[in-house]
C-alpha cells in the first residue's frame, strides 16, 4: 500500500501500536513533567495541574511527533508553553503562582531533609525565572544547552549566559546568606552545601 | 608564562579554581537531588487514569 496515495483530508491513519509506543514513553516521563512543572509554579497541586495539562497535549499532538526523537524535550516544551501561556491569561493568576512558588520553594516537607536542600531551595526562589529556568533544565534536568534552547525557544548562547549567570548569582546568595533565614549567618548556606558535597564525593 | 610564576602565587590560584570548581558542583548535586526528589515521588494514580481515559476515547473513534 506505500505509494497508493489517495487525497484525504485525514493524516494517515495511527496504527494502535504506534500508539502504545508513544503511551508507554510519555508514561515514562510524567516524573520528569512533574518534577519541571514543581520548578515553574511551586504549588504542589497547581504543578500537577500543570503537568496533567501538558500530559494531555502531548498526547493529542502524538501524531505529530516523531517516534525516536527526543520526546523528553518535546514535552517539557510543551508543558512549558502551557505554563507560559496561562500565565499570559491571568496577570494575577501568574503573581499567586509566584508567590506560591517562593513559599513552596522554600517549604520543606521532609524534616530530615538536609538543610542544604532548604536554602538552595530559597535561593532558587531569589533568581529571575528565566536565569531559574535555565539553570534548572540544564543542571538538573539533565539538558544539553541545545536542547534547553529549544525548550525555551531562544538562542543556545542565551541559555548558556542565563546559566551561567544563575550559578553566579546562587554563590553569591548561598555564600553571604543573602536570603532570608532566621539565625542563619554568612556563608552557613555554602559551608553546609560544600560539606554535604564532600561527603557524598567521598561515598562515590 | 603561567611557568614563570612564583611557585607560591600558582598554588593559590589553583587552590581558589578548585574550590571555585568544588562550588560547582555541590551546588550541581544538590540541584539534581531536588528535582529528583520529584522524579522519585509516586506518579498519583490521576494521571494513569487521565490517559487511561483519552486512550480508550481515541481507540472509540478511531
Amino acid at each position: 500500500m506505500v505509494g497508493d496515495e489517495k487525497p484525504s483530508t485525514m493524516a494517515a491513519p495511527r496504527q494502535p501500536a504506534d500508539d502504545n509506543a508513544f503511551k508507554r514513553e510519555l508514561v515514562q516521563l510524567i516524573p520528569h513533567l512533574r518534577a519541571f512543572a514543581r520548578t515553574l509554579c511551586g504549588d504542589p497541586a497547581a504543578a500537577d495541574d500543570l503537568a496533567q495539562d501538558a500530559m494531555m497535549k502531548a498526547w493529542d499532538a502524538r501524531a505529530s511527533f516523531q517516534m525516536g526523537t527526543n520526546m523528553k524535550a518535546w514535552t517539557f516544551m510543551i508543558l512549558r508553553n502551557q505554563f507560559y501561556s496561562e500565565k499570559r491569561r491571568s496577570w494575577r493568576q501568574s503573581q499567586l503562582d509566584q508567590e506560591a512558588a517562593e513559599r513552596t520553594l522554600v517549604a520543606v516537607d521532609d524534616p530530615e531533609a538536609p538543610v542544604a536542600l532548604d536554602e538552595l531551595r530559597q535561593g532558587l526562589a531569589m533568581l529571575p525565572p528565566e536565569q531559574r529556568e535555565a539553570l534548572i533544565l540544564v543542571g538538573a534536568g539533565g539538558f544539553a544547552y541545545e536542547e534547553a534552547a529549544e525548550i525555551c525557544g531562544c538562542a543556545v548562547g542565551t541559555v548558556k549566559s542565563r546559566v551561567s549567570r544563575a550559578r553566579r548569582a546562587l554563590h553569591v546568595i548561598l555564600d553571604e546568606g543573602a536570603y532570608d533565614r532566621d539565625g542563619a549567618s554568612a556563608g552557613d548556606a555554602m559551608r553546609s552545601i560544600l560539606a554535604d558535597a564532600e561527603r557524598l564525593s567521598t561515598v562515590r | 608564562m603561567i611557568e614563570q610564576r612564583p611557585s607560591e602565587e600558582r598554588r593559590r590560584s589553583s587552590a581558589a579554581m578548585d574550590e571555585a570548581r568544588l562550588r560547582q558542583q555541590a551546588i550541581g548535586v544538590r540541584l539534581r537531588q531536588m528535582f529528583d526528589e520529584v522524579v522519585n515521588e509516586q506518579v498519583p494514580e490521576e494521571f494513569l487514569e487521565i490517559l487511561r481515559r483519552a486512550d480508550s476515547r481515541s481507540s472509540e473513534n478511531g
